[in-house]
């Protein structure tokens, strides 16, 4: 699950991190009295979305006067924010943080991840601040210095305290440059520790003109699998920034992620999920959608399933592809069938059901007039050719 | 021969007086796994499918002889139950559920003892047909003895792959379901190493998916010297990037982990990658006969 900045940077100060005083508003107005509030300073009027590139696409702006907050607070309040990670169809700003602007001396770049394959979570840090990090990672990866966690021991003193020597933070004429890093270096680990997150990242990592480190932008990440133990995290959740249809199929307990192709897939299991729709691209299609309909497959679930699927414009047949183990064939048929009835499906419906009673699924789709095939590649070449 | 289950599983079930665990206990008993206990704890001093239930492992342990833990308990409660497993003298701990977030994993990972061995989590198990041995969620009919090693990220791919090489006449020898998660107990090359010296395995078939770097270090491991021919099928080639695909280890994260560049690394090694999972029976009997 991903939260927006200003929730990340109140995450990261609760754990001890410094941040620049600022806060989040939905108003012009609001946006004014926030700025008051700071005592007039020079501000950074910055787009709330769940996506980064934010300031390339026009949604981060500095403002000094009244004048200056309303006018940004009012051009980025509305705005449909495209940026590398938004997509073409961009993002709907609904909230702007109204935030100090800081004097920077240097940005650096610190993170906590998990590394796969070690095991553990690590810590990253780099004196390329502002940077991305994969752009970093692939020209000079030996600026990235690591510090592998221990899980149960969390961050220890002299892991903050080498790696902020090993970035050069005791050479700053401001003394207190060394110990307010090492405090932010252990804030971010302890954060993902303690809240179960995936990423924490504050990039940059600004060590200011007065001897300050903020965390001037932040982002952090929860693992979906811990959040039913926190629920002061879930109570975080931007239901708004999420794609409406992947919102309705997790509610369902179902798994989906829209693509932009023409054949809708629904498939069960998640491994099996994705080689259909490599399969209907090996075909010469293209997916319109992962749906992982899970190992209990329902009726109720595959109705669900194919309603999430018909929702898409985009979608001008439909593949479905079961493998019937712990599945029951004849449970996924009656839910096709269902779904038929009560839905009324009018693109094309390819079936390729094979497994756990197998012929009286069959029995039950040839019935209700549904061609099912066996083969997983015949099935797939005839899904894609009614597109023709 | 055969790797990790076999005629000397001893094997209790936790979780197994649960929807789940009893379901499938049920499923692993009539295909003639040896199911020795279960265990839930409360429930200590009842049977279930004619078994003991006791409340802690250690006692399946001492009283049964167990050596093999199945887990299907609730993701909240998994990882305490694979720990519990291993503190008790279980060797082997094949851990089903799905969900367990990645901290515990981690944790359990830090505190494992030498020479436990775990599988799993988010997998469907491992059977051995041969020896009428199935421990996990997989329906029995589709396997049949054979040549063949599964090593799979998947549940229902490889299925898939299994029926395709059963229906081949090919078979399997064992079937390794590592799960889909993204710290899993076992990776593909703790896994081929596992058949490297067992004799009935002629081949290994690999099922990777996106994410991660785990065929990265098995192709390594197969160009540096493996004693039978390897084939990989690599699902997730049309995966946007920074998605989660179902599995939670099935995401492209900061351009890493994608289709391609596992086939790439694979190929290198000389494995080659299935464009379709039909196909990997002739890749198999390219290269062993048969």
């Amino acid at each position: 699950m991903k939260i927006h900045e200003y929730q990340a940077k109140a995450l990261l100060k609760e754990f001890g991190a410094a941040v620049p005083r600022g806060r989040a508003v939905d108003s012009v107005e609001e946006a004014v009295e926030a700025w008051r509030e700071l005592g007039r300073p020079r501000v950074a009027v910055k787009a709330q979305i769940h996506a980064g590139g934010r300031g390339k696409g026009g949604g981060i702006k500095l403002a000094e006067t009244e004048e200056d907050v309303r006018s940004a607070a009012d051009s980025i309040l509305g705005m449909t924010l495209v940026t590398h990670q938004t997509g073409p169809e961009g993002r709907l700003v609904k909230k702007v943080l109204i935030e100090e602007a800081v004097a920077i001396e240097k940005e650096f770049y610190a993170a906590v991840t998990l590394d796969r394959a070690r095991g553990c979570p690590i810590l990253m840090a780099s004196r390329e601040g502002g940077m991305e990090i994969e752009e970093v990672a692939a020209r000079n990866p030996e600026a990235i210095l690591k510090v592998a966690l221990h899980p149960l021991a969390g961050i220890r003193p002299f892991e903050a305290r080498s790696l902020a020597f090993a970035l050069g933070l005791h050479r700053f004429k401001k003394a207190e440059v060394l110990k307010e890093g090492i405090r932010t270096l252990t804030a971010l680990a302890r954060l993902f520790l303690e809240k179960d997150a995936s990423l924490v990242e504050v990039n940059p990592l600004a060590v200011l003109e007065d001897g300050r480190v903020v965390a001037a932008d932040g982002k952090v990440n929860f693992d979906d699998s811990a959040l039913f133990r926190h629920p002061e995290i879930e109570a975080l959740r931007d239901e708004a920034e999420e794609e409406p249809a992947e919102r309705e199929a997790r509610s369902a307990g179902l798994s989906y992620v829209k693509l932009d192709g023409t054949i809708g897939c629904m498939v069960n299991g998640a491994g099996l999920a994705m080689a259909t729709m490599d399969i209907v691209k090996h075909f010469g299609a293209e997916p319109a959608n992962f749906l992982d309909v899970g190992g209990s497959a329902k009726r109720k679930r595959v109705a669900k399933a194919l309603e999430i699927i018909l929702a898409d414009p985009n979608v001008k047949g439909i593949f479905i592809n079961i493998f019937g183990g712990i599945v029951r064939c004849d449970e996924v048929a009656h839910g096709i069938v269902a779904a038929k009835k009560e839905l009324g499906i009018e693109v094309p419906v390819t079936i390729r059901l094979t497994g756990t009673n197998e012929e009286e699924g069959r029995r039950i789709l040839e019935e209700a007039g549904f061609a099912v095939g066996k083969s997983l590649n015949e099935a797939a070449e005839k899904a894609v050719a009614v597109l023709k | 021969m055969s790797i990790l289950v076999g005629k000397e599983t001893r094997l209790v079930v936790q979780g197994m007086t649960g929807r789940e665990g009893g379901f499938h206990a049920e499923r692993m008993i009539e295909y003639g796994t040896n199911v020795v206990a279960g265990v839930t704890p409360g429930k200590g001093g009842t049977t279930h499918l004619d078994r003991p239930i006791f409340d802690t492992v250690e006692e399946a342990v001492r009283e049964e002889g167990a050596n093999t833990s199945v887990i299907y308990v609730p993701a909240a409660f998994a990882a305490d139950a694979v720990m519990e497993a291993a503190a008790a003298g279980i060797s082997l701990v094949i851990c089903i559920t799905e969900g367990i977030p990645a901290l515990d994993m981690m944790k359990v990972h830090a505190l494992l003892p030498a020479g436990v061995r775990v599988i799993g989590p988010n997998c469907p198990g491992v059977i051995t047909p041969r020896e009428k041995a199935k421990v996990g969620i997989m329906p029995g009919h589709i396997h049949a003895p054979g040549r063949v090693g599964v090593i799979s990220r998947s549940g229902t791919l490889t299925y898939e792959v299994v029926w395709a090489l059963t229906e081949s006449g090919l078979g399997q020898t064992t079937a390794v379901g590592i799960g889909g998660d993204p710290l899993p107990g076992t990776r593909f090359v703790d896994a081929l190493e596992l058949f490297r010296n067992d004799e009935e395995t002629e081949a290994v078939v690999m099922i990777g998916e996106i994410g991660g770097t785990d065929e990265e270090a098995a192709a390594e491991l197969v160009a540096g010297g493996y004693p039978k021919p390897v084939v990989g099928f690599i699902a997730g080639r049309t995966a946007p990037p920074g998605k989660r695909m179902g599995h939670a280890g099935a995401i492209i994260a900061g351009g890493k982990g994608t289709a391609a560049e596992k086939i790439e690394a694979l190929n290198k090694a000389g494995i080659p990658v299935a464009d379709l999972p039909g196909e990997i029976p002739r890749l198999i009997r390219d290269r062993i006969g048969g």
